[in-house]
């Protein structure tokens, strides 16, 4: 993980301190920005091998590989270290700590002890989760949403995995407040909102959710283990208690959270987009207020994740027409990326195929979302593969094919040497097959009336099932090409300086790797964010 | 049958039509563009962008106009399709649908019960969700109806079948180890069939009831292995006359497994709770006293 630089001098160096405590003690942006991004990518690499056993354990109807209890619990470890340890930390902490300082030419962000601080408190709840997996009655078989009255019930170690997930809700409390204070206090001269990056407003948006709607999770989460510890009957309809009254709290989170999750890959495609293009990004206004007014209104449909649970017909009505209003800022997003391409010189490095195929595939999970947020249609494929579909298609898909994009876009920046072209346009074209094979399939398999979270299924269902799990075993190789060639690269690959992609954001400005300063003197910023021209750009 | 019955299949699948029509329409056209573009403005093609426009307001408001329209459409298109969903025709005959960890159980209103949900064709039916533990789904992909099953609350789904036949039923919400083996299916039968069906006797009615019948069709062989091999509950294989120790209000307590115990067991699954095993099996409360006796005969038989 830190080999020797060959620059000179950098972050990597040029404080004089190395060794392990100079990293997990350094509260400098850079250094922090990589801790996240390797234990997120950590955590991203097992979850995945976990989904990998789940397919295969599917390959076929009745018992594979392993039992039922194994199976469910699997899905759920899977479900919750995905969300909670890889996605939801994974852009703000590891990219947005990397870049969104150097993009508004500050030297740090505002809170660099806290910052360091977060990620301690990310450490802490996921060793608290993975000790939750191997103690008390063995690992959570809930789901990652942990719907009760199962969830109060059931013997496995419940409890203790959610206390893990409540203390990261504060690292993603925290990284929020740091990133809005940051955005508001530090940005240098002549850094106007108007000239902000596209991602630094899209990790603006996301901040705000994280800091509104984390709490109400941490608080969900808090009466679930009072449930399971103290009996308090508060979602138990024995005891004057509601079910339903759980599902809310846990979606006016969680349906936001699916922002967090999304917003900030937004943010990284709309960068890399216009670079890629040598164009403005088309419609820049309406692509920052677009982020925003999804972080607003899609705090307000949590509601369409329970059309067949029994709420009002009235809540419904309300729930999906707000769906549908979300459905347009999203769509203009998609509009003004394929805008920007229009009599550009446009390249398809890796980078920027990662970006259209993220057009493709979320394009694919918003409009398959749209049948979800029509009620007549969500009743039939609710709870079923279709959503397990759709949601991989716009989390996988978008978010991250988006995440693979801003490695390649940015890792080399930091590292000063850059991976080899030809494999990862190798690795892209598996994972973009592997990955259709497999999540189209799924949504099939819903349409034909297959449950999720199913262990076993009936006849019909085996073929596209089989289908599928070939396709995840192409995801699976065209994975492990991109990571090997994307770290050959960075550790012994060609020297990467300068601005190779022509970028005209500042962190293409500053010297590769990029100094624990940043900047030499305080930047006064002169021109737009995508303003390549009289830039001196190649 | 009636020909202006409208079924739930008829009100939910145009929606599925037109929205994946637009979907597929929006799909193509933003692909198409993308290889087009990516294509005709290639590097090597075009070594220097033509044009640095960065905003047209004319082309976004269209993009902004449109595609409120169209999605206010699906909105609307979408609640009216739910609205035939939730309107229950008036002569639709009752059936109570009792979801259990991890059966179903349905009863008619004649005190008829049946593991498999046996309905007209051509009549509709509307089916009362109740739950006995925990939330679980009914979910007939055939008529495109699927309610969750929620304890303490009442709700309901209707459909109708036009066509004899046997439909999958399956339990949509998850609910633990066997919430895939909770499957069972739509029986539909012409209306005189079924009427046959409703009035004649439960087999082995009413003077001896069939206990590995019953075992099978109330649920307890989901938890309760009869070769001996641990699941969620205890097997019944050599149970009887064993030494058991067992949790009484959380004390330690021997007992002999004999009919009384067996028979408080059922009633009162967690009176008397088997040491290491969780507290989660639900009480079923339809069973009839003649009906224990018959489970319990048949617990003893397992050897």
């Amino acid at each position: 993980m830190m080999p020797q630089q060959p620059t000179p001098s950098s972050f990597w160096n040029d404080t004089g301190k190395t060794g392990i405590t100079a990293w997990i003690f350094s509260t400098d942006h850079k250094r922090i920005g990589l801790l996240y991004f390797y234990s997120v990518l950590g955590f991203f690499l097992i979850a995945v091998v976990l989904g990998l056993l789940l397919r295969i354990e599917l390959m076929a109807p009745g018992r594979t590989i392993m039992g039922a209890q194994s199976y469910n619990a699997l899905f759920t470890v899977h479900g919750v270290i995905m969300v909670f340890l890889f996605i939801i930390p994974g852009f703000p902490g590891a990219f947005g700590n990397l870049v969104m300082p150097i993009q508004i030419g500050a030297r740090d962000v505002a809170f660099p002890r806290l910052n360091l601080f977060s990620w301690w408190l990310y450490m802490l709840g996921a060793g608290i989760i993975i000790t939750a997996l191997f103690t008390g009655g063995g690992p959570p078989d809930t789901g990652w949403t942990f719907y009760v009255p199962f969830s109060a019930r059931t013997g496995t170690n419940v409890s203790l995995a959610v206390f893990g997930v409540f203390i990261i809700g504060f690292s993603s409390i925290l990284t929020g407040l740091n990133f809005v204070t940051t955005i508001h206090r530090l940005r240098a001269e002549g850094m106007g909102w108007t000239r902000l990056p596209l991602f630094v407003w899209s990790l603006y948006a996301t901040a705000w959710v994280q800091i509104l709607a984390t709490p109400i999770l941490g608080i969900t989460l808090a009466l679930v283990i009072a449930e399971r510890m103290l009996g308090t009957g508060l979602f138990d309809s024995a005891r004057g208690g509601d079910p339903l009254m759980y599902q809310h709290l846990f979606w006016i989170y969680s349906h936001p959270a699916v922002y967090i999750m999304i917003l900030p890959a937004m943010g990284v495609i709309s960068e890399i987009i216009p670079v890629f293009s040598r164009k403005p990004v088309f419609g820049y206004k309406m692509i920052a207020f677009s982020s925003v007014a999804i972080a607003a209104a899609g705090s307000l449909v949590w509601g369409h994740h329970m059309f067949t649970s029994g709420m009002s017909d009235t809540a419904i009505l309300v729930f999906s027409f707000l769906t549908f209003v979300v459905a347009i800022p999203s769509a203009i997003k998609v509009f003004n990326w394929v805008a920007t391409l229009y009599k550009g010189s446009i390249s398809l490095e890796a980078p920027m195929l990662f970006a259209l195929s993220f057009l493709l595939l979320f394009s694919i999970g918003g409009l398959t979302g749209l049948i979800l947020g029509a009620a007549a249609t969500d009743i039939h494929v609710h709870d079923t593969q279709f959503v397990v579909g759709h949601f991989h298609y716009v989390i996988f898909g978008g978010s991250g094919f988006a995440f693979f994009g801003a490695m390649h876009y940015w890792l080399p920046k930091f590292y000063g040497r850059r991976y080899a072209e030809k494999p990862a346009l190798l690795a892209w074209g598996l994972l973009f097959t592997g990955f259709n094979i497999t999540y189209f399939c799924m949504m099939v398999l819903g349409m034909k009336g297959m449950p999720r979270r199913y262990y076993d299924y009936l006849p019909e269902f085996a073929p596209l099932n089989l289908a599928s799990t070939v396709g995840s075993w192409l995801l699976a190789i065209g994975l492990v090409l991109l990571l090997v060639n994307l770290f050959r690269g960075l550790l012994w690959g060609e020297p990467f300086t300068g601005n190779p992609w022509g970028g005209a954001t500042l962190e293409w400005s500053i010297a590769t790797p990029p100094p624990t300063e940043n900047f030499e003197e305080e930047p006064v910023v002169t021109h737009g964010p995508y303003d390549f021209k009289g830039t001196g750009i190649p | 049958m009636n020909p202006a019955l409208l079924t739930t299949t008829d009100a939910v699948d145009p929606v599925f039509k037109f929205i994946f029509g637009a979907c597929i329409l929006l799909l193509g056209g933003i692909t198409a563009t993308v290889l087009w573009f990516a294509f005709r403005y290639r590097r090597s093609r075009a070594p220097e962008p033509t044009s640095q426009v960065a905003d047209n307001i004319w082309l976004e408001t269209i993009w902004i106009v449109l595609p409120s329209i169209l999605v206010m459409a699906m909105f609307w298109y979408g609640w009216a399709g739910y609205l035939t969903l939730r309107e229950v025709p008036k002569n639709a005959l009752p059936v109570t649908a009792t979801a259990r960890m991890w059966s179903w159980n349905f009863t008619y209103a004649n005190g008829r019960t049946s593991p498999k949900l046996v309905v007209p064709v051509g009549k509709p039916v509307v089916v009362d969700l109740v739950s006995s533990d925990i939330l679980h789904g009914f979910f007939l992909p055939a008529f495109r109806v699927k309610r969750d099953v929620v304890p303490g609350m009442k709700n309901h789904a209707w459909f109708v079948a036009d066509k004899a036949g046997s439909y999958d039923l399956f339990c949509s919400q998850y609910c633990g180890k066997g919430h895939s083996a909770m499957i069972t299916t739509v029986e539909a039968l012409p209306e005189a069939e079924f009427i046959a069906w409703l009035v004649q006797p439960e087999e082995g009615q009413p003077t001896k009831h069939d206990g590995a019948k019953l075992a099978k069709e109330k649920g307890c062989l989901a938890c309760h292995s009869l070769d001996g091999s641990r699941a969620v509950g205890p097997t019944f294989k050599g149970l009887y006359g064993k030494k058991q120790t067992v949790l009484q209000d959380g004390k330690p307590l021997t007992v002999m497994v004999n009919d009384a115990y067996l028979r408080e067991s059922i009633r009162f699954p967690n009176a008397k709770l088997v040491e290491g095993f969780q507290p989660i099996m639900p009480t079923v409360s339809d069973l009839k006293d003649d009906e224990i006796e018959a489970l319990v005969d048949f617990i003893e038989e397992v050897k």
